[in-house]
This record gives structure tokens, C-alpha cells and sequence, in this order.
């Protein structure tokens, strides 16, 4: 707590919310001193978020009480929040795609008159840019953008609406090192000014170099607040999982086998008709954990696609196990043994409006003794989702809950069950632990290991360095649909890593390069 | 050049409704809503200016009569699609059968006890062309100026609806709310009220288009005389990518084959009237499947990305 503010900026009084058959928010407290930067620590379904919504006026709580700098306040809708001085920066950019970065940081903006100066804007724009060092094209569409580049907007949308207290929701997600390390900057000069900020992470190491104060959620309850100085990642883990977390996984030795998915010269085209891949060569063998580092969107996704037949090919081949597959549809891949869990859990992972049964038969439902081939089973369906939920350790209320009422970490743990029971010879894991949290990321990293130790091969795509290291027995870095390097697991160190990433070509690598 | 010219004022005449309605639906689906109920507005307006003027002779109120007309029934459709979160397309549809039918039920129950209480056969006042002199005697461009005050407004209300979309404040906000209405929202902008508002604007453009028929273009009332016009729109607001400066394009295409085939009818061609009936439609159709498929191939940007969704806040 800062000397220098007796008074707290915000004060958060035995917040409650609860959703359809979950509390998210249990009597919640939360104070936050102006100058402060407070991280908010918890799994997936601890209510960060929905604490942080109610806050910024996207939920209303069931009850509680918020004070801002002492006055009590009732933030009925973003716009009260935006009055107040609070901004948030959400997981998903609250960006319109198809507009301009001027439209977008003006938006919402009452006090714009009915034809916006945009001459002005642009100035005001450009000198907040300046001041900040968030670099940015005023001009471009979100969508022509990087990720971090729409951060860059986020931030800068905030800080044009004046806003105080500002809240990031898992910023450092999306983000290379470097970029990671320019936004803690940006935050450090923030706080300089006397602003405050509450981010919310799982990531321990963002915890110890954002933050000056730390509230770790659990179920929906505050379990532990305490200064940053004053404890451990370990410490934090612990709180946050209730129980003591392994950092480390065992694995076997290893000892790959033959090949089991081979690339060679692939290209392809994202969904805008632009190269998504140029050029790609890469093996996986048996019992070996290929992981592809790189920023997401550098064409990782179109690599999963491409190898699960969802995405055709321009030129070069794909062979798994050895049988020419190149534009194979998705179900002779399927059937070649290949399981993916795709980038996006949501949309091309599950289906939320389907139970969890539905949702864990979708592969296995052709054949006995699920069904007859077109007659389904649903006792067995019922028994053999009783059978998964359990093994996988999945949460959910019963079988026939909808799949989108759960939490990210189990929609994953869903995904992978299936895929991992329908595996026979590759697993595709893209972001398989993105946004998931310490326990869930370590059931997760822990399957990932299984199956390579069973003797599979995995294609593991990442941004997180540290998960890479600890997880893949090579690492492929790719940038721009290119691969920058191929380097055995462990020997790479974080900031060649990082710079691969980026594009750059450090000098005293003497790996093999495609660009 | 005469006959160019007699074409193309028929070609604006005859493509005012549809630019009318073009412009109301596509302020309408720029806020997310699909309204489907075109046909069965036009038709309501239609059929109410055109008794009010019959009745008053007073065309200002026949027309505040349709706008309003046009109001309640959009209003019906945003409180079924955006309140109530009913699928758009089924409630659009059953806002033109509603509209369609109570239309003809009128035009058979508002009539003089004269006319046997219909409304067909009846003459009301109607909008006659004013004659710009001296523009009006330009070959071609000269077609521009030989219309009525409706037909004029409507050329100061393609830039303007163009200019409000894409230039102001209020606009920037309607594009947002069909584009991504839970960012819109985040950012504060009311997303309910702002699909209210124009689904009712919208609704109010559309109904005038209606009257512009009865009122000028046929004049008079007759069972079903929009013939589908209000499809046609549907399929325009497409052809215009959204964008009210383009809707003009497309309302002349399917008022400038009309036009021409009347010519063809008038001249006495042997090609059966059935044929040439069905040209205007097959035409348009045809020339919107060609547009739409080059469209795609080109990538352009396509309608609002969240058109037809409902939106509720705390939804996953």
C-alpha cells in the first residue's frame, strides 16, 4: 500500500455473482490505492473476469457496493464506468475489425460532436502515441494489425478517455517477450503518473514483475491478499490451486521413432487469399514433441489445417505415417489416427450449445458399440462420457450440461479427451494451454507427455517460451509462415527464442533457416 | 435521344420506391437487424397514404400516415427480433404475411360505400411531376429534372444517408453496433436502443417507398401492387454493399429493364407480356448473382458481420 493515498481509489464491498448453476463472484472485497498496480491471480472460473466486468459496468452484481475514491457509485453501464475514470482492456480487443483505429478510439465517445473532427483526433492520437511510445498506423484497419499492435489501440483508447484506473485482462497473453517487456513500460510510466492499474493473469512471473500488491481468487472467494515483495511464485501457485503444483513434468528419455507426419515444401493461403505458408518442412516421429514457437499469426494455424485437411494446400506434401495425404479430407485424416485440438476452442473445438456427452462422441460415434452406424446409444454414449469425464478429471454439473456453460479449462479438458481417446498416431495440440490456468495447464502439458511417451508423435504449438522448453524435445520457431530455425528442445535460450519470433535471424545462430 | 430520355424519367420514376427502401433497409441491417418484412411495409404504406389522400387530399398527411405505418410495424419487428431475441428471419416473414394481407383486407374495407367500400378504381391526390424549366430540356440529363417532390428528395437523400453512415458521429456508432455489437457495447453505446431506432427509421423509409407508388408511380391502389417489390429490395440493399450511394445503381438496373419492357409492350413486340413482366426481376436477379459472385472472388468486405444475430449482454 502506497503511503501517499490514505484514501483507496476503488473500494469493491462484498461483491456477489452468480450465473445459471455457478457463483462466480462470492462476497468479493477489493481496494485499490492510486499509484498501485494490483494483480488479480486465479484459475479459470475463479470470477477474475466477471469481478473485473462488474467493475468496468458490463455486469451488474447481485449485490455489493463500490466506492470510487470514497464516493459510493452505481456503475449501471460501460459508459458510467468510462465517466468514473475506469477502462478495461478485455482478453478479447473490444475492437471493431473492419473500422479504422481513429473509429475505433473514438468510439462511444459522447462528446464527439455530429461530424467528428478527425484532424484533431489525429493529433490528440498521435501525441498520446508519442508520449507512451505505443507506436501505431492511425489509419489502418484493426484487422491489418498484429495483436500487439490492437493492445497498442486498447491502451490508447484508454488513455484518450482519460481513464485512470486501468484494467488488463491477461494482457501479456498475446505477446511476444519483447513486446511483453515494452508493455511493462508503458505500465510503469502509467503508475509514475499517479495512475492505477489491476491486471488480471495466471502467470506467475507477470505477477512478480507487474505488480505491487496481489489478490488471489479461488471459487469465487478472495483467499489471500498481500503484497507482491512479500511472497513467492510458489507461495502464489499454492494459493491459487489450493494444493502444492508440480512445475516440473517427468518424461521418458528421448528416443524417436520413424517418422510419423512428414512435410515437405508445403505452401498455403489464409482465409484472405494471402501466402499463410511458405515453403514449410517439418517432421514429427514417434515419441517426440515437435513445438512450434512463434506469435500467433504467423501461420500456425493454417499449419494445423493444413495437416488435418480443413485447409487445402497450394503446393507440397503432407504424409502421415507414411501414406500420402496432401488435401486428404478431414475424416481420412482422422482415420489416418490424427487427433487436433484447435486454436479455437469455441467456434472449431466444441459446440456450445451440445452436451458434454455430444461434445466427447463426436469422434468415436461411427462405430461400436456407440452405435450401430446410424443408430446412436445413448446409455453407452452416457456411460462412456461418465468414463471420459472422470479420467480427464472434467467439471461439469452431469453428462447433458451444454458444453459453453463451462469454463475454459474444462472446454479444453473436453476437447483433448476426445481427441486423446480418438489418437492413434498424432496429436496437433494448437495453444493447448492458452488461458487455462496453473492446474488446468498442468493436466494438459501432463496429457501432451503421456501421448509421447505412448509413443506418438505431437505437433505442440505455443507462445509460451517457458511451456516449450519444458515440454518439446525440438522446437521450430515459425515467423510469417516461414520456419526461422529448427532447434533441439532445451538448448535455445529465451531471448534467441524471443528474437526468432520476431523475425530477426540472431547472428551467432548457425541453425538451418527456410528464409 | 427523346426515346432515351422518356426512359430514363420512367427508369427514375419507377426506381424511387426502391431507392427509398433500399436506403431504410440498409440503415436497418447496418444496426444487425435483418427485416424481411419489406414487402408487407411497402404494401401498408401503400395502401394507407393512398386512403388518406383519397379521404383528405392532403398529401403531406398521407405520407406522415404511411411513415407511421411503417414505424409500428418495424417497431413490431425489433421488439420480436431484438427484445424478445425471436429469430429475424421467420419474424420478417411474418411481418410481410401480416402486412400483405391486411393491406388487401383494407384496399376492400376502406373504400366509399360507392365503390362498394374498396379502395380500387379510386382516384386520390397524387404527386404530379414538377418541370424544372430549361434543365429540363437537356437530352437525358434532362429526365432528372422532370419528376415529383418525392423523386427529388430522394436524390438529397442518398448523399445525405451516405454522409451520415460513413461520416458521422451517429453513423460511426450504427456501423458498430452491426459490426460487433458486444464492442459497441463495452464502449458504451446503448446496442438495443441504437437497433430500435433504425429498424423503426428504416421501417418509416421503406413505408414511403410504398406510398411513392400509390401516391405517384401507379397512381392508385390495386391487390398487390408492390409485385415483390419489397424482394427486390432485400436483394438490392446486397448489390449496394450497404453503402446508400450504391443503392441508386441498382434501383435504376431494375426500373430501367421495367421501363424498357413497357416500351417493348407499348410498341406492340409479338414477346408475350408474361416474359417481359418477369424481365425486371430475372434481370436483377441475374445481375446481382453475377456482382455478388465477383464480389467474393475479389474478397471484398461483405455486410454487417453480425447481421441477423441477436445480442444479449451476458451471453457466452
Amino acid at each position: 500500500m502506497k503511503e501517499n493515498s490514505s484514501q483507496p481509489l476503488v473500494t469493491m464491498k462484498g461483491i456477489c455473482k452468480s450465473f445459471p448453476g455457478v457463483v462466480a463472484n462470492d462476497c468479493v472485497d477489493l481496494e485499490l490505492y492510486g499509484g498501485e498496480v494490483l494483480a488479480l491471480l486465479g484459475e479459470n472460473g475463479a470470477g477474475k473476469s466477471t469481478l473485473m466486468n462488474i467493475l468496468c459496468g458490463l455486469y451488474r452484481p447481485d449485490s455489493g457496493e463500490i466506492e470510487i475514491r470514497g464516493q459510493r457509485v452505481h456503475i449501471a453501464s460501460p459508459n458510467d464506468a468510462q465517466k468514473l475514470g475506469i477502462g478495461m482492456v478485455h482478453q478479447n480487443f473490444k475492437l471493431v475489425d473492419s473500422m479504422t483505429v481513429l473509429e475505433n478510439i473514438i468510439l462511444g465517445m459522447k462528446d464527439q460532436g455530429f461530424i467528428p473532427d478527425m484532424k484533431k483526433i489525429r493529433k490528440k492520437v498521435l501525441e498520446l502515441s508519442e508520449t507512451y511510445s505505443l507506436k501505431v498506423d492511425a489509419d489502418a484497419s484493426i484487422w491489418q494489425l498484429s495483436v500487439g499492435e490492437q493492445q497498442r489501440v486498447e491502451i490508447l483508447k484508454l488513455l484518450y478517455r482519460k481513464a485512470e484506473i486501468l484494467i488488463l485482462d491477461e494482457p501479456t497473453a498475446v505477446l511476444t517477450p519483447q513486446e511483453s517487456e515494452e508493455l511493462s513500460k508503458i505500465i510503469h510510466r502509467m503508475r509514475s503518473e499517479g495512475k492505477s492499474a489491476i491486471f488480471i493473469t495466471h502467470k506467475m512471473e507477470e505477477v512478480m514483475t507487474f505488480s505491487d500488491q496481489v489478490m488471489v481468487l479461488r471459487k469465487g472467494k478472495v483467499v489471500a491478499e498481500l503484497p507482491t515483495a512479500a511472497t513467492s511464485p510458489k507461495e502464489l501457485a499454492r494459493l491459487m490451486v489450493g494444493r502444492e503444483v508440480l512445475f516440473e513434468i517427468e518424461k521418458k528419455p528421448f528416443s524417436p521413432g520413424p517418422a510419423i507426419l512428414e512435410l515437405e515444401k508445403v505452401c498455403a493461403q489464409d482465409d484472405r487469399g494471402l501466402a499463410a505458408l511458405k515453403n514449410i518442412n517439418l517432421n514429427v516421429r514417434a515419441g517426440e514433441i515437435v513445438g512450434i514457437a512463434g506469435v500467433a499469426g504467423n501461420g500456425q494455424r493454417e499449419l494445423a489445417e493444413v495437416i488435418t485437411g480443413l485447409r487445402k494446400v497450394t503446393s507440397g506434401s503432407v504424409k502421415i505415417g507414411g501414406k500420402d495425404l496432401t488435401n486428404a479430407k478431414p475424416l481420412q485424416v482422422i482415420k489416418a489416427g490424427v487427433a487436433h485440438v484447435p486454436q479455437d476452442r469455441s467456434q472449431v473445438g466444441a459446440v456450445g450449445d451440445m452436451s458434454v456427452a455430444s461434445n466427447l462422441v463426436m469422434k468415436e460415434y461411427r462405430k461400436k458399440p456407440l452405435s450401430t452406424g446410424a443408430l446412436l446409444f445413448p446409455s453407452r454414449i452416457s456411460a462412456f462420457a461418465k468414463r471420459l469425464i472422470e479420467a480427464f478429471r472434467i467439471s461439469t454439473p452431469s453428462t447433458e450440461t451444454r458444453v459453453k456453460f463451462l469454463s475454459g479449462g474444462n472446454v479444453q479438458k473436453t476437447i483433448l479427451a476426445r481427441e486423446i481417446t480418438a489418437c492413434r498416431n498424432l496429436l496437433i495440440a494448437v495453444y493447448p494451454s492458452r488461458g487455462l490456468d496453473v492446474g488446468a495447464t498442468e493436466a494438459v502439458r501432463r496429457q501432451l507427455v503421456s501421448q509421447r511417451d505412448q509413443g506418438l508423435g505431437v505437433l505442440f504449438v505455443s507462445e509460451d517460451i517457458d511451456e516449450l522448453e519444458q515440454l518439446a524435445d525440438t522446437i521450430a520457431v515459425m515467423f510469417e509462415g516461414s520456419i526461422m530455425a529448427v532447434l533441439p528442445g532445451g538448448s535455445a535460450d529465451v531471448e534467441t527464442l524471443g528474437l526468432l519470433m520476431a523475425g530477426v535471424q540472431p547472428s551467432n545462430s548457425c541453425d538451418r533457416s527456410n528464409s | 435521344m427523346d426515346l432515351v430520355t422518356s426512359i430514363l424519367t420512367i427508369t427514375i420514376r419507377a426506381g424511387t420506391s426502391l431507392v427509398l427502401a433500399t436506403i431504410g433497409e440498409i440503415l436497418t441491417e447496418r444496426s444487425g437487424i435483418l427485416n424481411l418484412g419489406i414487402e408487407g411495409i411497402m404494401l401498408m404504406g401503400a395502401v394507407t397514404s393512398f386512403a388518406v389522400s383519397y379521404y383528405t387530399h392532403n398529401l403531406v398527411l398521407a405520407l406522415l400516415v404511411a411513415a407511421g405505418v411503417g414505424a409500428m410495424l418495424a417497431a413490431i419487428h425489433a421488439f420480436l427480433s431484438v427484445t424478445m431475441r425471436a429469430n429475424q428471419v421467420v419474424s420478417g416473414l411474418s411481418v410481410t404475411l401480416f402486412g400483405t394481407g391486411f393491406a388487401s383486407f383494407l384496399g376492400q374495407r376502406l373504400g366509399p360505400a360507392s365503390n362498394n367500400f374498396r379502395l380500387v378504381g379510386l382516384k386520390g391526390a397524387k404527386f404530379t411531376p414538377i418541370i424544372v424549366p430549361g434543365l429540363s430540356d437537356i437530352p437525358i440529363i434532362g429526365a432528372i429534372f422532370q419528376q415529383d417532390l418525392i423523386s427529388y428528395s430522394m436524390y438529397l437523400l442518398v448523399p445525405l444517408a451516405w454522409f451520415f453512415l460513413f461520416k458521422t458521429r451517429p453513423g460511426l456508432w450504427l456501423r458498430s453496433v452491426g459490426e460487433d455489437p458486444k464492442t459497441a457495447d463495452a464502449m458504451g453505446i446503448d446496442v438495443i436502443k441504437t437497433k430500435y431506432r433504425y429498424t423503426i427509421i428504416g421501417g418509416m423509409l421503406v413505408a414511403l417507398g410504398g406510398a411513392h407508388l400509390s401516391l405517384s408511380y401507379t397512381p392508385g391502389w390495386a391487390e398487390n401492387l408492390t409485385g415483390g417489390r419489397g424482394w427486390i429490395v432485400v436483394a438490392l440493399v446486397i448489390f449496394s454493399m450497404w453503402n446508400p450511394a450504391r443503392s441508386i445503381w441498382g434501383a435504376l438496373l431494375f426500373g430501367g429493364i421495367n421501363a424498357i419492357q413497357f416500351r417493348l409492350q407499348a410498341s406492340g413486340t409479338t414477346i408475350p407480356a408474361s416474359f417481359l413482366n418477369m424481365a425486371p426481376y430475372l434481370g436483377t436477379i441475374l445481375v446481382l448473382v453475377l456482382m455478388t459472385w465477383w464480389e467474393a472472388l475479389s474478397k471484398k468486405v461483405g455486410g454487417p458481420a453480425e447481421l441477423g444475430n441477436a445480442y444479449m449482454r451476458e451471453d457466452k
